[in-house]
């Protein structure tokens, strides 16, 4: 069963990929996600596993590793708050899923972390497996979500290209 | 009425009436790249999609991250850098000559009206010229070079407005500083932030680039500043062709668009801002007595020449505290250069200042220079984010150049003015 890692604080993209590991392979590095404000989190995420923030999620560096080892890692979604735009496009670049929460919406108290959880992407939804309870983010944009379901950009652009060159 | 936001972009994409809101394709006249988000990253991509640059002239690269080469890992990134270079016969390759978002001005690479994006978070910085410029990931970065165009969200534009004239000691750097404790680093909302009004417009260009630079600290997605007199003249002086057009760009219409957020510089007094977040900034009086380990002038956003020369202005016929270490490393080997022809590096030196290569340095925390366990550091750079500039148990304080040579100085944290008064 898939698991809800829940952060209050604000993740930046230096806890996410540390500086001192970005020369290292990508499995390398992210061994070292997160390790500076929840050391057990990259020994412990498994596949399926959703990771919701506050707000600014991804603030800081341009470098889209600190999204891309959420992906490696298995992390199906990242929800939040709101999120810092260079570190959205990266992660949707990627193919990793990046939604906000409704501005009004107050989280249901079970909503904590380690809950049990599901995610459907086509519906932008999260349900709190043992609750019943679900949590509707809003819906990405739909150029956005073409990108997504293609695997991010470069298999987007790779499909793009060889429709140019039959034509 | 449109915004200088709203113009750029139209002029990118083509479509003269870009609404807020709207998602529109633009062409890019200028990608940046560096050595650790660039050529070792897009490189396979490139390859996958069987393409190469779609304009050579329109890319230039710049290895600044991984300098200087301290293993066989960073020495084999460098190699890939210069071998893919010339592949791609890109002839604006900057191999080691100092900080991207320095070296492209100084260059001549930066004009009013471009439609620019860089493979690095602090890529607003080309704001201060006019241009629209925004940092994008390796991978978007690929697509960019592969197409040579990029979307955007045409978006709304936050206003910073300085009135007033800034009092001796007090810097850009304490502007954004004060912005960033204001408005917090979610208050640009990736939106366009524009800074305007008098003290604006007093800035030098590094200083303005100094505001453009920490647009990335607001969470604003560029840092624009409309063109003026100033703009041109530092144009002229870096041998740069003027754009005929540039005063189509003095767009600047606080009272009419958008959110604005009101300052007065002449109340600004020198800023410092704790641990781990440039939002916890307030004026260097606070901070008064806090002692420190090390005093770092560095990086893109604080070791430029008006940097440096700000540091040596305080540091001149003095020695910084015994138990400091001052560490310099100006951001370009140009502005290193212009700053010993004007004896401020041998001011630094006497003060007791050590020397790093023209790179990100301590500020990237990439290398093996780095904050020791539980050091005290105060910083002219933009990010003391936990952990990013060494050990996670050391902590950073943002100042500017006055303040952490002042800091130096005294050994603990002070207002630059307690010193020079002294």
């Amino acid at each position: 069963m898939a698991r809800l890692w829940r952060f209050q604080e604000t993740i930046d993209t230096d806890v996410l990929a540390p500086g001192f590991y970005m020369k290292a392979p990508l499995e390398e590095l992210a061994d070292h996600c997160l390790e500076a404000i929840r050391p057990e989190f990259a020994s412990s995420v498994r596949p399926g596993d959703v990771v919701m923030a506050g707000e600014n999620m991804g603030v800081g560096s341009s470098r889209e590793q600190a999204a891309e080892v959420l992906k490696h890692l298995g992390v199906s979604a990242v929800i939040a708050r709101s999120f810092a735009g260079i570190f959205y496009r990266n992660a949707i670049n990627l193919g990793l899923p990046a939604l906000t929460l409704p501005a009004d919406l107050d989280l249901p108290s079970e909503c904590v972390d380690g809950a049990e959880i599901s995610f459907e992407f086509d519906q932008s939804r999260l349900t709190l497996t043992e609750f019943d309870i679900s949590i509707e983010c809003e819906p990405i944009p739909s150029f956005l979500k073409a990108m997504i379901d293609d695997g991010g950009l470069v298999p987007h652009l790779e499909k793009r290209f060889s429709t140019e060159t039959v034509s | 009425m449109t915004t200088l936001a709203q113009k750029l972009i139209a002029d990118a994409s083509a479509t003269p009436s870009a609404k807020i809101g709207d998602v529109v394709v633009c062409a890019v006249d200028l990608a940046m790249i560096h050595d650790s988000g660039g050529p070792r990253r897009v490189k396979p991509i490139l390859e996958r999609l069987g393409r190469d640059v779609w304009n050579p002239e329109r890319v230039a690269v710049v290895t600044d991250h991984y300098v200087p080469v301290e293993s066989d890992e960073t020495k084999a990134i460098q190699e890939l850098t210069r071998a893919w270079v010339a592949n791609q016969e890109i002839s604006n390759f900057y191999d080691q000559q100092g900080i991207c978002h320095v070296v492209l001005p100084e260059r001549g690479h930066l004009k009013p009206g471009m439609f620019c994006v860089g493979g690095d978070s602090h890529s607003p910085t080309g704001g201060a010229f006019g241009a629209y410029m925004f940092g994008i990931g390796a991978t978007e970065m690929a697509g960019v070079l592969a197409t040579g165009e990029i979307w955007i969200k045409v978006p709304e534009t936050v206003f910073i407005h300085w009135s007033g004239h800034l009092n001796p000691l007090v810097t850009a750097k304490d502007m954004m500083l004060a912005t960033c404790g204001k408005i917090g680093m979610g208050g640009g909302r990736y939106q366009a932030v524009q800074y305007a009004g008098d003290a604006i417009h007093d800035l030098n260009m590094q200083e303005r680039m100094t505001m453009s630079n920490m647009a990335a600290e607001l969470g604003g997605q560029a840092g624009l500043i409309a063109p003026d007199e100033t703009t041109i003249a530092y144009l002229q002086s870096v041998g740069a062709d003027v754009p005929e057009n540039w005063q189509d760009y003095q767009i600047e219409q606080p009272d009419l668009n958008g959110e604005v957020i009101n300052f007065d510089a002449a109340a600004l007094s020198p800023q410092i801002a704790a641990p781990h977040s440039p939002e916890n900034a307030d004026d260097a009086e606070a901070f008064k007595n806090t002692p420190l380990d090390v005093a770092y002038i560095g990086a893109c956003t604080g070791a430029k020449y008006t940097d440096l020369k700000a540091a040596a202005f305080v540091l001149a016929h003095k020695k910084i505290a015994s138990h400091v270490t001052l560490k310099v490393a100006p951001a370009s080997l140009r502005d290193q250069e212009r700053a010993k022809d004007e004896g401020l590096m041998q001011i630094l030196q006497d003060a007791g200042a050590e020397f790093l290569p023209n790179s990100c340095g301590i500020c990237a925390g990439y290398g093996r220079d780095r904050l020791l366990e539980n050091q005290v550091c105060i910083s002219s750079t933009a990010r003391n984010f936990k952990g990013r500039m060494g050990a996670p148990s050391s902590q950073v304080y943002l100042a500017s150049p006055y303040t952490v040579a002042a800091s130096a100085i005294a050994g603990t944290m002070i207002d630059p003015r307690d010193v020079m008064e002294a």
